[in-house]
């Protein structure tokens, strides 16, 4: 059997299934068991095509699909190459993960707050939305994905609309949507200079335009997708936004959201813009994101906000990465952009489980949880540790490969963002430690009337209205997150593997000779 | 590569307007601004095509350099759409934002995000559509003797956005405040 018949109908079922799925649910809205069977039946499945593209790839390069059988440039092509099929399995994983979580939460709270009917459809619309951004093989079927998953997520913050997750979403759609119109005029414009939106073609037109044409599509793209990706000075919007929506979808937002951007950002300056013309604003936006975005962790009291921040301040690891361009880079991105999806949606996750035992997530007012909840302590610090850094966890090895492409670039201005780094990977300890000790080990009896440096000066969340009601915690919702838990770990045990993955898929993405051939098999029109 | 000069001049007056309306506070008006800037992106993407010409595809009627470029027009299409769908979004949310206000919350009006919230938990918050129509049909009534008639409006009972389990969600103190 041909591998190429085994392969053409699995690329876009990716999509279909979910979407179909969102059919599904949406048509039987009232019968919550289905609803789930649905849900969790259309991730699974993708999750495993993935799984299974991620090895035949690796095995055979890239799968191309011509879509409707017009050939590219004309037609629609879906590309899955290593980089793809990767972040296809890993964000299938978490959404699946997460979901397990919310139907948790919608169990236990007899349906009230999450997952509501409209929860399901949405979520698998959003899913789609993210597989098709990542197998998308031109820009505006990229664009297409981005507004697929955007608005889902408009739709996933706003739930149930109360008036502090209106004014969240307010913020967050008009910086989206500001983010898609951006997006969509240098498409405009792209297609203008080359009269082409394929992402194969682009690659070798992009470069024959003159420089200065090539700088504006370029700045252009990268300023549409840092506003995705939240790279500081566009990151002001996510802090705002994020912690209002409920914990499930915060948790997915944090881990696969702001990774589409970075994802888009080290497709389009490593296929369409290989000479890397933007290195030196790139390092330096990256130490600016990773230091700015820490130093406000470091003053929030609640432990959502807290998390939002760091997760800000590690994408400036990734823009680091991508800043540097050499194989041993993009491979130390790919891996980080692995654990730091994974890790980011376990803490959210965590926080969630944190805010139904003490019934708040400001650090003002929890205390004795290690005694009132040891599995979520656990839980909490064991990512902690991992998203601060602490050898042998795989936050350590991203990042301690990152540092080494840099000493590798050896240029000033490299020392000076790993000194970023490493001072963000210690102020990242800092902030998830502390958070630790006040919630999980301080004694219930001293939160009140504590005094102590360490939290007097701490910003708590201004919608946060003091009270505190907790709930119950159920089975799954736990053993949700200990999943997703160790797959984090898993990352660190199969380091060696996922690594040497990492370091086949950046290989791909800095030649794209390989990319543009399996697209145009018989050479470029 | 041409393109008109009026279309070219039409686009950035949509532009220039939509971005100006976009800065305002009030959500209806980012959201007429959004309208604008997306159909000035819609005309920046048929500009983009080039000189007018004969309609693409159809074969046999003219030859193919005198065929307009027809990517752009399909490119076009579908941002229509999905402006269209997130126009309906946004909609929607002009119309919760408004109906909190309406409930004396902060609603989109308020600017300050550190003013103190109402006391409410998440739980109380959550209420049926159905309690959205009757509090928003309350208002009406309230600010509007005259017309009567509105009450009745069929659509106001079927929202797709049905979240809810019609078992009685518990309405919140000022729901009933505005009702009286």
């Amino acid at each position: 059997m041909n591998l190429a018949t085994i392969l053409v109908p699995l690329v876009p079922l990716v999509v279909a299934v979910p979407l179909l799925g969102s059919a599904i649910t949406l048509a039987l809205g009232r019968r919550t068991v289905t609803q789930i069977a649905v849900g969790v039946a259309s991730l699974t499945t993708v999750a495993l095509i993935s799984a299974t593209l991620l090895v035949l790839v690796d095995q055979q390069g890239p799968a191309v699909v011509h879509v409707g059988g017009w050939q590219a440039p004309w037609g629609i092509v879906l590309v899955v190459d290593r980089l793809s099929a990767l972040m296809l399995l890993v964000s299938a994983v978490m959404l699946l993960g997460v979901l397990l979580f919310a139907v948790g939460q919608g169990i236990i709270d007899g349906d009230r707050e999450t997952p509501v009917s409209i929860f399901h459809p949405t979520y698998l619309v959003l899913a789609a939305g993210l597989f098709n951004a990542f197998i998308a093989g031109d820009l505006f079927n990229l664009y297409v994905g981005f507004e697929m998953l955007l608005s889902a997520s408009y739709v996933l913050l706003t739930l149930g609309g109360t008036g502090a997750r209106i004014r969240a979403g307010v913020t967050y759609i008009v910086v989206s949507l500001v983010s898609s119109i951006l997006f969509l005029s240098s498409i405009a414009l792209i297609y203008g200079a080359t009269g082409t939106v394929t992402l194969a073609l682009l690659a070798e037109r992009i470069p024959a335009l003159p420089g200065d044409v090539q700088g504006i599509l370029g700045l252009m793209l990268l300023l549409a997708f840092s506003v995705k990706a939240a790279v500081f000075p566009l990151s002001f919007w996510l802090p705002d936004s994020y912690p209002t929506a409920p914990a499930p979808v915060t948790a997915v937002f944090a881990g696969l959201l702001t990774k589409v951007g970075v994802y888009a950002i080290l497709r389009t300056q490593t296929l369409l813009f290989p000479s890397n013309p933007f290195q030196v604003p790139l390092l330096i936006v990256a130490a600016l994101t990773m230091l700015i975005g820490i130093l406000g962790a470091l003053a929030q009291a609640d432990i959502k906000r807290l998390l939002s921040f760091t997760l800000v301040s590690h994408i400036g690891y990734l823009i680091f990465g991508i800043a540097i361009g050499t194989p041993l880079a993009l491979a130390a991105t790919i891996f980080y952009v692995v654990h730091h999806i994974s890790v980011q949606t376990t803490l959210f996750l965590s926080a969630g489980l944190i805010e139904r035992v003490g019934g708040t997530t400001s650090l003002a007012r929890l205390g004795g949880m290690l005694k009132a909840a040891p599995v979520v302590a656990v839980l909490f610090f064991i990512g902690a540790m991992n998203l601060g850094g602490i050898p042998p966890f795989s936050g350590f090895l991203g990042k301690f490969a990152l540092f080494q492409a840099g000493a590798q670039l050896g240029t000033p201005l490299a020392w000076a963002v790993i000194g970023a780094g490493a001072a963000t990977s210690l102020l990242t300890l800092y902030a998830l430690a502390r958070a630790w000790n006040m919630a999980f080990w301080r004694p219930r009896r001293e939160v009140e009337n504590y005094d102590s440096a360490m939290l007097d000066r701490l910003t708590d969340d201004p919608h946060d209205d003091g009270t505190v009601v907790t709930k119950t915690v159920s089975r799954l919702m736990v053993g949700a997150t200990a999943g997703l838990l160790v797959l984090t770990i898993g990352l660190t045990v199969f380091a060696g593997p996922v690594f040497d993955f990492a370091a086949r898929a950046a290989a791909d993405i800095e030649a794209p000779s390989d990319y543009v051939d399996a697209v145009f098999p018989g050479g470029t029109p | 590569m041409s393109a008109s000069l009026t279309l070219v001049v039409v686009m950035a007056v949509l532009y220039a307007a939509g971005v100006y309306i976009m800065l305002e506070r009030s959500l209806t008006r980012v959201l007429i601004g959004f309208v604008l800037v997306g159909n000035a992106t819609n005309l920046l993407i048929f500009i983009m095509s080039g000189r007018p010409g004969s309609s693409p595809i159809i074969t046999g009627t003219a030859s193919d350099a005198d065929m307009v470029d027809p990517v752009p027009q399909i490119l076009m299409l579908t941002a229509i759409v999905i402006n269209f769908g997130v126009t309906a979004l946004i909609l929607a949310l002009v119309y919760r934002a408004w109906w909190l206000a309406q409930l004396g919350d902060e609603g989109d009006t308020l600017t300050d995000e550190h003013a103190a919230e109402t006391a409410s938990s998440a739980e109380q918050d959550f209420r049926s559509s159905a309690d959205d129509d009757a509090a928003v049909r309350a208002s009406l009534d309230a600010s509007d003797h005259d017309d009567a008639g509105d009450r009745d409006d069929p659509d106001d009972h079927d929202d797709p956005d049905d979240y809810d389990h019609d078992d009685g969600a518990p309405t919140r103190p000022g729901n009933t405040d505005a009702a009286r």
